[in-house]
């Protein structure tokens, strides 16, 4: 694969995309949205981390065999925290008599 | 290491077909290694996501004790420096020696300001008694609860911290040998990979954030 060079005016715009989700995720907290809170910020720090990875880390431009990888090792962490609280948010359920 | 120099044909290792073959399979290794970084801050993750389904509402409260002003700009700083560790890598690629010896020392002054932001937080712990152990004092209801909140704060931020540290160890490494003249736009793996870490520590950084300081901003 021949090396792909991103511009710098691709690099600025996600830096700015960046400095402006930071500043919405602070705002945003300060407000009361219940439940929603949590899920809001979660989604924002999704979202930066998806562009720091694509643009910053060039996996947009990667061979595909390092995208799998990546994607592996993250369903490897989701089998770890679903199978943890599978455990942790059922155990109430349990009635001893 | 020994290999490393700056003509095309001295950089490539004997085992490889082509220089190509060489970054890409190097570039896979490193993102097998952060990978297995992802799982080692994972366990943290999860410990968290565990305490914090059990106690959301003492998190929440406790959270309030971080201060959000430093927190932020910490997140403003490590993404700076992200973006300069981008410019410095197009500077490699394109074979501009001292921009490249430039941005990557700015990399490592915005790292250097967020460790020290850091470790300024840790000391106003220290002297608001929240490090855990047997002078942590918060007032009730939720003493437990802060200890646990601030055990895995110190121990997901102190990680990080850990990271930052080893990343500017290894971006001082990298700009001795940019300086030598070692990286051209043809051989320049080791900017590249040093890139990806920094940039991942930035990844876990902006999880840490909203998990530790913004959790319960609405409460006030």
């Amino acid at each position: 694969m021949a090396e792909h060079i991103v511009p710098i005016r691709i690099y600025s715009i996600i830096f700015a995309a960046l400095l402006a989700l930071t500043a919405a995720t602070c705002a945003i907290s300060f407000l009361n949205l219940g439940r929603m809170n949590a899920v809001v910020a979660l989604v924002i720090a999704f979202v930066k981390a998806l562009l720091v990875a694509l643009f910053f880390m060039h996996l947009r431009y990667s061979p595909r065999l390092m995208q799998i990888v990546i994607i592996a090792g993250l369903f490897w962490l989701g089998i770890m925290i679903a199978l943890t609280m599978t455990d942790f948010l059922t155990r109430g359920w349990l009635t001893y008599r | 290491m020994a290999a490393i120099q700056t003509a095309e044909y001295s950089a490539q290792a004997h085992q490889f077909d082509s220089l190509e073959q060489q970054t890409d399979a190097a570039t896979l290794g490193m993102w097998v290694f952060l990978v297995t970084e992802v799982m080692f801050f994972g366990g943290l993750f999860t410990s968290y996501i565990v305490y914090r389904s059990l106690h959301s509402f003492a998190f929440a409260e406790v959270s309030r004790q971080l201060d959000i002003v430093l927190g932020t700009t910490n997140t403003v700083i490590l993404i700076w420096s992200s973006f300069t560790m981008a410019i410095a890598v197009y500077c490699a690629q394109t074979g501009m020696r001292r921009l490249n010896i430039a941005f990557l020392v700015l990399t490592i002054l915005l790292g250097l300001a967020f460790i020290g932001i850091k470790f300024y937080e840790y000391y106003q712990k220290f002297v608001e008694h929240l490090v855990p152990g047997p002078s942590f004092s918060f007032s009730a209801p939720f003493t437990k609860e802060a200890e646990m909140f601030f055990t895995l704060y110190f121990a997901m931020t102190g990680l990080h911290a850990v990271h930052m540290i080893v990343g500017v160890g290894l971006l001082s490494w990298l700009i001795i040998f940019a300086a030598r003249g070692r990286f051209t736009p043809v051989y320049h793996s080791p900017v590249e990979l040093i890139g990806l870490y920094w940039h991942f520590v930035d990844i876990i950084w902006i999880f840490l954030y909203p998990l530790l300081y913004l959790v319960g901003r609405h409460l006030e």
